[in-house]
């Protein structure tokens, strides 16, 4: 989890051939891994593999739903199983893995989405509970090529090392200046605290919170 | 998460004959809880029922002047209700220590009364003992890491405790819990709704299977009352609570008219202290008074190896908690 994101995934130029992503490349070797079956990792994952040992003895029945989910501006429809969570669906359905998984328990905020402009944990939403709903990611907020300010502040303030959390802390960021909750140093801090950063960029993380509030103030 | 079939519940009284009609359908609201425990194999439902869009989200002021919180009301919008930030600061208070921003736009009222607990060894199914998740194996806790675990009310079955802190400014709050089922509405005192673990820890409230919370209703409170929501924890922010304290005290002059006291984080449910409260009744607001208040409140506690510290971190807790109320310190 310590690389940076503005710089190209290392490549040593043996396993990884030309013009391939590194999410290309970990996508290939997992299905490899899976054997001559071949499943991709998100199909065996909505067959509940995983939890076969566990729900054999309980497991009700496995059910396909089809929704529409409205997500930075565009809507997609999709046929999910009822297990999926927004943070899947958007991860390994949609393409949009700029949310990450943390701790997929709602306890390290990395998976911070907005929905209706609120910040909420999609580790922990049903992507079926969101039918209807706007649900703005990292992905959606730069307008056209200009990067929203929080994003223009974080990069100013240098507020991330491995960069893992970054996505996480900028959707909740956006929405904490929406709340009115980011008046004060202390106000910032504790308004963030659904936000962990393992490399312990706080410091920053608050200095460029603190720019963007005051760059959004001198706007109005 | 093992398979489910999911439902949107567009109708409350629908929602009541779905849910009585199927013993192993669950209600689904914020989910922060339920779909983690899901996650963890702890919570099996073959069936959700999602009410989180059913009408139940308002917070409205009640004629005789108190206020009633719909069941879907979110946490977030609870504690930024004018009403509650005007006449139960108290509440407010306890919301917003607990959970995170993010988790708290999600959590709703009802789901918040009916969270479960956080010991370990009720979450992991990897621990074999628990008597909350398979009844009869026995309690890990009682001899395994306890320092989160109950001081007062526990049982030899079960050490758990209730992790809500909105349910401890309820409890000091005197709230009364409305819920429906197919038979028709009726009310719960707070203090009868959840329950002592005694030898059922897997039953940890006093609702019906067939029946759906709709709103909580906070009795009116003195506009002269004072209140303070206390809650000590390993990190500043965002963890469950040590103890809390949640007090409303009344004073005329000095002396103090009515007191209300409830702990959390002490016990299976959150814990009104009538004995604290008769120990000031009537007395004059000191910090004497107050910590004989917090040593009848925690007369009869129990620690365990790990928890000890609790008894006494409760008092302290419970005396800054009026301390502050009362501004005498």
């Amino acid at each position: 989890m310590c690389e940076s994101p503005s710089e190209n995934p290392p490549n040593d130029g043996r396993a990884e051939a030309p013009g391939q992503t590194r999410r290309q490349f970990v996508t290939r070797v997992a299905v490899t891994a899976v054997g001559a079956t071949a499943i991709p990792a998100v199909m065996q994952y909505e067959a509940g593999a995983t939890d076969a040992a566990a729900g054999a003895a309980h497991s009700g029945a496995v059910q396909k739903i089809d929704i529409k989910l409205r997500i930075n501006g565009s809507e997609h429809a999709l046929a999910i199983d009822s297990r999926t969570t927004l943070l899947d669906a958007l991860r390994d359905r949609l393409g949009l893995t700029g949310s990450k998984k943390g701790c997929d328990h709602g306890q390290c905020g990395a998976c911070t989405v907005l929905v209706n402009g609120r910040r909420i944990n999609s580790c922990l939403t049903l992507a079926a509970m969101l039918e209807g709903d706007e649900i703005t990611t990292i992905e959606g907020l730069a307008q056209d090529s200009a990067l929203h300010p929080v994003q223009e502040a974080f990069i100013k303030h240098d507020a991330f090392q491995c960069g893992y959390c970054t996505s996480g802390q900028i959707c909740s960021a956006v929405a904490l200046l929406k709340e009115d909750h980011a008046r004060t140093d202390d106000e910032i801090r504790e308004w963030m605290s659904g936000n962990l950063c393992r490399c312990g960029a706080y410091t920053n993380i608050v200095a460029a919170i603190r720019e963007a509030r005051e760059k959004k103030a001198a706007a109005l | 998460m093992t398979p489910f079939t999911y439902s949107r519940e567009t109708d409350l009284a629908q929602a009541t004959q779905h849910l009585a009609g199927n013993p192993r359908a669950k209600l689904l609201g914020g989910g922060t809880n339920l779909i983690d425990l899901m996650k963890m194999g702890v919570e099996t439902p073959a069936q959700l029922l999602d009410i989180h869009r059913l009408p139940l989200a308002q917070i409205e002021a009640l004629p005789d002047g108190g206020i009633r919180i719909g069941a879907m009301a979110r946490n977030s919008d609870t504690a930024e209700h004018p009403l509650v930030i005007k006449n139960y600061p108290l509440l407010r208070e306890a919301l917003l220590a607990g959970a995170s921003p993010q988790l708290r736009n999600m959590a709703t009222t009802g789901g918040n009364l009916l969270q479960r607990t956080r010991c370990p060894y009720f979450y992991d199914p990897a621990f074999s003992q628990c008597n909350k998740r398979r009844p009869g194996s026995g309690c890990g806790a009682l001899q395994g890491y306890n320092r989160m675990h109950a001081i007062l009310g526990q049982s030899e079955h079960c050490i758990a405790v209730h992790p809500s802190d909105m349910c401890v400014a309820m409890a000091a709050l005197e709230a009364v819990i409305r819920v429906r089922s197919g038979k028709g509405e009726r009310q719960i005192a707070f203090e009868d709704f959840h329950r002592l673990p005694g030898d059922t820890p897997e039953k940890e409230t006093n609702l019906a299977p067939d029946e759906i919370i709709t709103a909580v209703d906070l009795p009116p409170l003195s506009s002269s009352a004072r209140s303070h929501y206390l809650k000590i924890r390993d990190r500043a922010s965002y963890a469950f609570a040590l103890v809390s304290a949640g007090v409303v005290v009344e004073l005329e002059g000095k002396q103090i008219k009515m007191a209300r006291v409830a702990l959390g984080g002490v016990a299976h449910k959150p814990w009104r202290s009538r004995e604290a409260e008769q120990a000031m009744q009537g007395k004059e607001a000191t910090p004497d008074v107050f910590r004989q208040a917090a040593e009848a409140a925690l007369a009869g506690a129990k620690g365990y190896e790990f928890n000890r510290f609790k008894i006494e971190l409760a008092k302290r807790c419970l005396v800054r908690a009026l301390n502050v109320a009362t501004a005498i310190a």
